[in-house]
């Protein structure tokens, strides 16, 4: 029925047994990576749907919560991922022109950037975390309850006052919302905050293990493991990091942009 | 043979008899198909049997053959689905001039309300003969109000209403089961739909001890919750009138236009802020925690009583789609235009605010 | 069946996959997609035994009415715990994990699966979700219902829900990763020759599961995370009083959990296009019609979520939509059933036990697909939602379906997978038992259904009590049936006649290869000319009809 076929007898020491030829088993690769993706797509797609329902069902709170998160930190962290980007592109192009000394420099610097963004996140958890603005009950762990009408600190009654921000807002845009509404409007940014903090959590979730997919490809990397003739995981790292940038990319128009009051800084 | 348990349940309401028969259809459908496909495997096993000197006949398939079995399923499926739907078209849509009653589902009990104020506990009275119209809610979970014998089943969400109807057609007692899972009483959680003839319902009703209808309790509770500072019929008030506002469009100061029903009015009192009526401030304030499920259907039972008689065309529509944008009067431009036209006439004038929340 | 002139004796070959390493770290850190198909058959063996017990206790509880068994708080933990189980942990990768992971590779003419760690890791998240699931079990349990309907869920009930989110998180992604190697697989690895048009429709329709497992499985990730996130952090997801809709979580957890239905069956479906063909000794009729129904179901499969909720509060324009695109996933497999049972006529049938299994498939998968078409039906599904109708329906396609085809399949391949047969005549005897106890215990809950009897009933009126009895009474038989193969299974892998390469004179690479299978599946890559299901071609010439 079958005929036999000589395999090859000499092969890279990365070729794994499975496959055939390094060819195959790049292309099996990244195309799984790429399937990959598309499972994680699926999961965040069905966050961000949430998001937009919700969005719609409460959408002046969702404008005041919008507007209380800093569009300038969601930026700065934009382009410091769209740089961490370019950088990982750089260490895969590094790769496979045998450039060792370049991968390297590259994803330490793509690792850099990377552990700038996270610092910036926690910087705006910490803020969030300061105006009462981290919703449930996480209270019980980290003493201060979620309030948006000026009970989050006794001396400063503007801290996280969203409900003063809104009828500042409707001031300036001579109209009249009274306390009440506010107040009723400020109450609901709870769901904002919610899937804020469940979308960037996710998020920042994928971004650590970026970080430990890349510390493995460094110390790949150092070893002198990724050259033109295989390059493989660099590429499915960077395919990886790229995506958890585009993630970034609709994450912050969906959270910081879209409906932002204008003038909220 | 007679059976002496059960195997088909009662037809007691003016729906079931046109479930069944739908049923009794796709019976006889999948027993065909079934005894037609288990009597060609079985023969083909028996005539085809393996023995020497025969032999397979390799047939690759036949196109024609698959168009056919394709088209035929195909077809008898969209005869059954078009017939479902109509059942279901009809089964959701409750008709007007039913009697309302109201029940709230909560762990783990049934409690019913009727427009003359009687209160019943798992059990629900209904005449025969008339429509009835059932508005549900739930006080924690998902519940779900479930009469075999009138084949009618609705889930019963917490924080909206939800409605089914039927017309009880035979006398008797039916079970009443919650057919959503809702904890640990689950199963316990059923009761009984006693139907009676419309006489014996007359009587029932007037044996009950009603502290008076549902109606009036709405008023009692409409006052006591000082809703009539805001709410009145003249110009100056502050909310608007709710006066003939059961059932009508309602144009809110984004500009939609949504119908005045009974979610409409427990959103108003729960969360007001979410839908504001074009032309007023947003600056009711919430009821939520303050008023109980049972005091907000007396309330929406008392402002259906407030509907003045003259009848409104608009009024048979029952979703906002159906209802031309060009038929509801902006109350906010009305006013503003006859705001503008006092203001020259008079140089003083106030402009009516808009509360804030900008078009989506 | 003509008669060479002499057939050798089957001799087990010296070396193979079982054999050629031994130790348990061979085992628990192998890579061969051999060694891990194993694993896994005796992981979910184990969880459907768990399920089974579970189930057998619903069945006694119920022979009365009035709940005198357990209390009620056991029982909506009991019947959690069988579907939890029964469909994370056995049917989802009864197929796929078990006779895919063997026979794909082979089936498609390559050495492993294209990620063989990543099979390996597979195995290990199926483990580790397990083992939350089985620490949620020992500490008392759920009660949600399988279906963890907020705001119940999130709210309202003590039992250990986030513990057991997180287990099927977990295997969801052991799921994900068998479908995404699967996936990969097919497409990049075929040997010289295998076309798309020339692999068996077991691989075509693991294929189209492996499709949905991936597409699908990550958004009931998402939705238990949300749920999690609710009940721990009392954050207003799906909980009214904290802001949420319920109706959202049933849409995103529906989004998932219909398709999966399809993740379970199209594996089973792939079992039978093979048994049919080889033990009719006759090519499978309209094969490209089979194969694209597979693609179509998966396909379709996506869309039709909301017909689990035709009562729950959804706009009467919406249900109509998924009404009519239910009757279109019916479509698909109505075809199936008809290229099988086409494949039968005038073939050269042998009714050994896959076989009879294979048939057994037909003609229950029938009944189970067509009272699906009931609950279509938005104005009938009114009356039988959420009532013994639907588990009824539900037990016909995934225990008279699937599982008749799982226990087919490990007839088939278990020469291939041991080198051993199973002795013929317990086997006809355990397949009769379990298809007279299957519709003894699941015909009646028809009826139960449409008489109006809920499901989820730990108590129910007596007039149901016999229909009941009857139920439990099948269940026993059935329960024997299930337990037999485990003792036979056991009892040839020493005793057990020899099998040789192909016992059962099938076609497909797996049957060129030596049973079992040598570690590396081939000693040589074999290149593809023929067709599948190319039976008939090296007997006597008949005249091929197309």
């Amino acid at each position: 029925m079958s005929t036999s076929q000589t395999t090859t007898t000499e092969h890279h020491p990365a070729l794994a047994h499975q496959f055939d030829s390094m060819e195959q088993q790049q292309d099996a690769s990244t195309f799984g990576m790429w399937v990959f993706l598309l499972t994680e797509i699926m999961m965040f797609g069905g966050l961000f749907t949430a998001y937009l329902i919700y969005r719609i069902k409460y959408y002046p709170a969702f404008v005041a919560g919008s507007t209380s998160i800093s569009v300038s930190w969601g930026f700065a962290n934009t382009l410091v991922l769209i740089g961490s980007s370019f950088t990982m592109a750089m260490a895969v192009w590094s790769a496979q022109t045998s450039r060792r000394r370049l991968q390297i420099w590259c994803l330490i610097g793509t690792m850099i950037l990377g552990t700038v963004f996270l610092g910036i996140k926690g910087k705006e958890y910490y803020d969030k975390y300061d105006e009462c603005h981290i919703p449930g009950l996480g209270h019980q762990i980290i003493g201060k309850p979620f309030n948006t009408t000026g009970g989050c600190s006794a001396t400063n009654k503007d801290l996280g006052n969203i409900s003063k921000e809104i009828r500042e807002r409707a001031q300036n845009d001579h109209e009249e919302v009274s306390e009440e509404s506010a107040n009723q409007t400020a109450d609901q940014t709870q769901i904002f905050f919610s899937f804020y903090f469940a979308m960037t959590g996710l998020h920042a979730f994928h971004m650590i293990i970026g970080l430990g997919l890349l510390t493995w490809l460094l110390i790949r990397a150092t070893r002198g493991h990724f050259d033109s003739q295989y390059y493989t995981p660099m590429e499915l790292g960077g395919l990886y990091w790229h995506f958890v940038d585009i993630v970034w990319i609709f994450l912050f128009p969906l959270l910081y942009l879209i409906s932002r009051h204008k003038g909220g800084i | 043979m007679k059976l002496n348990f059960p195997i088909f349940p009662d037809q007691a309401s003016s729906m079931a008899w046109h479930v069944d028969a739908l049923y009794l259809f796709l019976v006889l459908l999948t027993t065909f198909f079934s005894v037609l496909i288990a009597v060609l495997i079985l023969y083909f096993a028996i005539k085809y049997r393996r023995r020497p000197g025969h032999v397979a006949q390799q047939i690759h398939g036949s196109t024609l053959l698959e168009i056919v079995w394709t088209v035929i399923p195909l077809g008898i499926s969209m005869v059954i689905f078009v017939w479902g739907a109509a059942l279901y078209y009809h089964m959701e849509r409750p008709p007007s001039n039913a009697l309302e009653i109201y029940g709230v589902g909560k762990q783990w009990m049934w409690k019913f309300q009727h427009p003359g104020g009687q209160r019943e506990i798992n059990t629900l009275h209904v005449p025969t003969g008339r429509d009835v119209k059932v508005t549900l809610i739930s006080q924690d979970v998902i519940h779900s109000f479930f009469v075999p014998a009138f084949r009618v089943k609705q889930d019963v969400l917490p924080n909206r209403y939800v409605f089914t109807w039927f017309r009880p057609t035979v006398p008797g007692t039916y079970h009443l089961f919650c057919s959503q899972y809702c904890g640990t009483k689950h199963s316990g959680m059923v009761g009984s739909v006693i139907v009676m003839t419309p006489e014996d319902y007359a009587n029932w009703l007037a044996s009950g001890k009603a502290e008076g209808s549902l109606a009036s309790l709405g008023e009692k509770a409409f006052q006591q919750y000082g809703c009539t500072t805001c709410h009145r019929p003249d110009s100056g008030a502050r909310g608007p009138n709710l006066e003939g506002l059961y059932g009508r469009p309602v144009r809110l100061t984004d500009n939609r236009v949504v119908l005045a029903d009974d979610n409409y009015i427990r959103e108003s009192i729960l969360e007001p802020n979410a839908k504001v009526v074009s032309g007023f401030q947003s600056i009711m304030p919430t009821f939520r925690g303050v008023v109980s499920e049972d005091e907000i259907m007396a309330i929406t039972e008392y402002i259906k009583h407030l509907a003045p008689q003259e009848s409104n065309p608009l009024n048979n529509r029952t979703t906002p789609t159906q209802i031309r944008d060009s038929e509801v009067p902006n109350i906010q431009q009305q006013n503003k235009e006859q705001n503008e036209q006092q203001q020259q006439q008079s140089p003083q004038g106030t402009r009516p605010a808009n509360p804030s929340g900008k078009k989506p | 069946m003509s008669t060479a002139t002499t057939t050798p004796v089957p001799v087990m070959p010296a070396r193979h996959f079982l054999n050629d390493n031994y130790g348990i770290r061979s085992w628990l850190l192998t890579k061969d997609h051999k060694r891990i198909a194993i694993l896994y058959l005796l992981s979910i063996t184990v969880f459907f035994f768990i399920g089974g017990i579970f189930a057998a206790l619903i069945r006694l509880h119920l022979l009365t009415p009035n709940g005198e068994l357990f209390s009620a708080d056991t029982y909506n933990r009991l019947f959690t715990m069988h579907g939890v189980n029964m469909i994370f942990f056995f049917l989802i990768p009864s197929v796929p994990a078990v006779i895919g992971n063997f026979v794909l590779p082979i089936m498609v003419g390559t050495k492993d699966l294209a990620f063989p760690k990543i099979n390996l890791l597979s195995w290990y998240l199926y483990i580790g979700g397990a083992t939350f699931s089985v620490l949620a079990m020992v500490s008392g349990g759920v009660d949600t219902g399988w279906t963890f309907y907020a705001p119940l869920s999130s709210g309202y009930l003590r039992g250990h829900v986030i513990l057991m989110a997180v287990g099927i998180l977990i295997v969801g992604f052991s799921s994900i990763f068998t479908g995404l190697n699967f996936i990969v697989t097919v497409h990049r690895m075929r040997a010289p020759g295998m076309t798309w048009g020339r692999l068996p429709l077991f691989v075509w329709s693991n294929y189209a599961a492996s499709l949905i497992m991936v597409l699908g499985t990550p958004v009931i990730a998402i939705t238990l995370t949300l749920l999690a996130l609710e009940r721990g952090f009392h954050i207003g997801i799906f909980d009214p009083k904290l802001g949420g809709d319920p109706v959202l979580f049933q849409h995103m957890f529906w989004f998932y959990s219909h398709p999966a239905v399809y993740i379970m069956i199209l594996p089973g479906m792939g079992v039978i296009s093979e048994i049919v063909p080889c033990f009719s000794r006759k090519r499978i009729f309209g094969y490209a019609f089979v194969a694209f129904s597979s693609i179509a179901i998966a396909v379709f499969g996506f869309v039709v979520w909301a017909h689990h909720m035709f009562v729950a509060g959804i706009s009467v324009y919406s249900a109509l939509v998924f009404s009519l695109l239910s009757y279109a996933v019916a479509i698909p497999s109505a075809v199936k059933v008809f290229n099988w049972t086409a494949t039968m006529y005038k073939g050269s049938v042998q009714m050994d036990t896959p076989m009879l299994y294979a048939m057994a498939f037909i003609g229950l998968f029938t009944i189970g697909g067509l009272t699906g078409l009931f609950l279509a039906a938005l104005g009938l599904d009114i009356h039988i939602h959420d009532t013994y109708f639907v588990v009824a329906h539900f037990h016909y396609v995934m225990v008279g379906g699937m599982v008749t085809a799982y226990m087919g399949g490990l007839h088939f391949w278990w020469p291939k997978m041991t080198g051993r047969m199973y002795p013929e005549v317990p086997a006809k005897l355990a397949a009769l038992i379990t298809f007279i106890g299957f519709n003894l215990t699941f015909f009646p809950q028809f009826i139960l259904g449409y008489m109006g009897m809920p499901r989820r009933y730990w108590a129910y009126p007596p007039e149901f009590q016999v229909l009941n009895v009857l139920s439990t009474a099948g269940a026993s038989i059935l329960s024997v049936g299930f337990i037999l193969p485990l003792f036979y299974f056991l009892w040839s892998l020493k005793y057990g006649e020899i099998a040789g390469n192909n016992p059962w004179k099938a076609t497909g690479l797996e049957w060129e290869t030596t049973s079992p299978p040598p570690t590396h599946n081939f000693h040589e890559i074999p290149i593809v000319t023929k067709d599948p299901y190319a039976y008939g071609e090296e007997e006597e010439e008949v005249p091929v009809v197309h």
